[in-house]
């Protein structure tokens, strides 16, 4: 709890920090008479949930300070390229005002409107590879989640089977039990322990990305859509892999049923096993996307009162912060609830695939947790 | 409608990286950790079972215990009623024989006095009669002499037979 208390007091610290500095050029701007007014909180909001080129983490007197990322680049023309994105460094505003972009190196050049995209100049087709600042996040949250489950395994292994879990290994046996016993063993009964791995993986890679996004500068990786299509995506394949001959003759010909209500029955079906990767995929990127959104929005609420006037932004300051507080404890839920829900339903879906003739209990059973979730 | 299209770069990193972490995880992290849970979970029960079986046993080897304590206290109880009863049976037949050899030692001690009674009787019978007989005896030598003297000294005898 104390951990978590520190990391929230970090965020809104240096979030704040981060935030006045770019207030305060803002109104550098305004007074120097150029067009920008007030603050642009759509522009802070999308340039932190948006992926990025370079990892940045705050404005100093209106210079960014921010790590440059390795741009990884192909095209069936150029082959493959690799540079720094610091190469990219001046940007320009687009003729038509809605989009900024940068100089062009290599024949390529960042367009950023409310994502940023890596283009050729000639507008020929290219293939953007780059460890970009949600790879690198991914990254960091892989190798923090490699080093503590493998640290824990090897503590089972020397500890022996009859000594007590310690320190981390605690608290991580707990989480595997409760995905083992809550997750895992209702929906996939005897076959639990074949995708246990999986579901195990699923739930601590969304989680601790989950929360890596929560740190302040971190990156939105799992309110990003290309993350929860391939997360869904994995499970899909996982499910239709894994799908056996009822489940099959079930979809393609209910019993019991009317023909020309089969036919409807055929497609609905085949609809909603299409939808399920589709929903899984919708659901964690929606609702982490609305939580930085939300806590994002809350801080800017300062800074745009405070381009309005000055005491109106240190007066609203404290309401802001008491309700980003209650957001990030919010959202430290929302990150366990979303990976456990992502877990469970993935364990659903393969429980459907998989699960044999014993008549129609068990199909009631499944899509009233599927409707819970 | 920017946000709703998936990047390639990072959905192509995101695959490999998930799939890369799934087969380390599994490998490296899961299988031993659900093993070694697993286990623990049997030896657990393994060790309650056993507990339960230990315990079930004490439970009749106290009772067992009991019937042997109570068999016990059975025991010395009538071992000493039997005591009590041998005890009391010697001393009332000790009683018994006392009394029987007293009343003996009586009824012969009383026939005894009664014998030497009868033969101090038949002595001091015999005594005065030769007394008397002594006394006529002498009466009738000194009736012999002279008649008066005769009479004082049969008054003279008579009363030292008084005397006696």
């Amino acid at each position: 709890m104390n951990f978590n208390k520190l990391i929230v007091v970090f965020a809104l610290f240096a979030t704040v920090l981060g935030l006045s500095v770019k207030a305060g050029a803002a109104e550098e701007a305004t007074t120097k008479g150029e067009e920008k007014k007030g603050f642009n909180a759509t522009k802070v909001i999308f340039g932190h949930i948006g992926d990025s080129h370079e990892w940045h983490l705050f404005e100093l007197n209106g210079t960014p300070v921010a790590f440059p990322l390795p741009v990884i680049a192909y095209s069936p023309t150029n082959g493959l390229q690799v540079f720094s994105a610091a190469h990219f460094e001046e940007w320009h505003e687009s003729a038509d005002g809605k989009a900024e972009i940068s100089n062009s190196y290599n024949g390529l050049h960042l367009e950023r409107a409310m994502k940023e995209k890596l283009v050729t100049d000639d507008g020929s087709k290219v293939y953007d590879l780059s460890i970009t600042k949600n790879v690198l996040s991914m990254l960091i949250g892989i190798v923090l989640l490699l080093w503590i489950t493998t640290s824990a395994a090897k503590k089972y292994k020397n500890g022996g089977t009859m000594t007590a879990p310690k320190g981390m290994q605690n608290g991580l046996e707990a989480v595997i039990i409760f995905i083992r016993d809550e997750v895992a063993r209702p929906n996939l009964g005897n076959k639990a322990n074949r995708y246990l791995p999986l579901i195990l993986t699923i739930f601590f890679f969304i989680w601790i990305n989950n929360l890596l996004g929560l740190l302040p500068g971190g990156a939105n990786f799992t309110g990003n859509i290309a993350i929860t299509s391939c997360l869904a995506l994995v499970s899909f394949i996982v499910m239709m892999a894994s799908s056996n001959k009822h489940f099959w003759s079930h979809l393609l010909n209910p019993p019991n049923v009317p023909f020309l209500v089969k036919i409807l029955l055929v497609i609905i079906e085949f609809l909603s096993l299409l939808i399920k990767p589709v929903a899984l995929m919708i659901r964690l990127f929606a609702n982490m996307l609305a939580g930085h959104i939300v806590i994002l929005s809350v801080i800017c609420m300062i800074f745009i009162f405070a381009a309005l006037s000055k005491v109106a932004g240190i007066g609203f300051a404290p309401f802001s912060i008491a309700f980003s507080i209650f957001m990030f404890m919010l959202e430290l839920l929302v990150a366990a609830i979303q990976a456990f829900i992502f877990a469970n339903l993935t364990a659903v879906f393969i429980g459907q695939a998989i699960e044999e003739g014993h008549g129609h209990e068990h199909d009631h059973h499944t899509s009233e947790n599927e409707i819970i979730a | 409608m920017d946000l709703l299209t998936p990047e390639l770069g990072l959905f192509f990193w995101t695959l490999i990286a998930f799939l890369a972490v799934f087969f380390i995880l599994r490998k490296f992290a899961w299988k031993p950790i659900l093993n070694t849970l697993g286990e623990r979970e049997k030896g657990i029960a393994d060790a309650i079972s056993a507990a339960e079986r230990v315990k079930a046993e004490m439970g009749q080897l106290q009772a067992e215990n009991e019937k042997i304590m109570a068999k016990a206290r059975e025991e010395s109880s009538t071992m000493m009623k039997e005591a009590r009863e041998t005890r009391d049976r010697i001393v009332n037949e000790a009683k018994d024989q006392a009394k029987t050899e007293a009343n003996k030692i009586l009824t012969e001690a009383q026939a005894q006095i009664q014998q030497q009674k009868m033969a101090a009787l038949a002595e001091v019978k015999n005594e005065i009669g030769n007394l008397a007989v002594e006394v006529a005896e002498k009466i009738l030598r000194t009736q012999l002499s002279a008649a008066e003297a005769q009479n004082n000294y049969a008054d003279m005898l008579a009363q030292d037979i008084k005397l006696n």
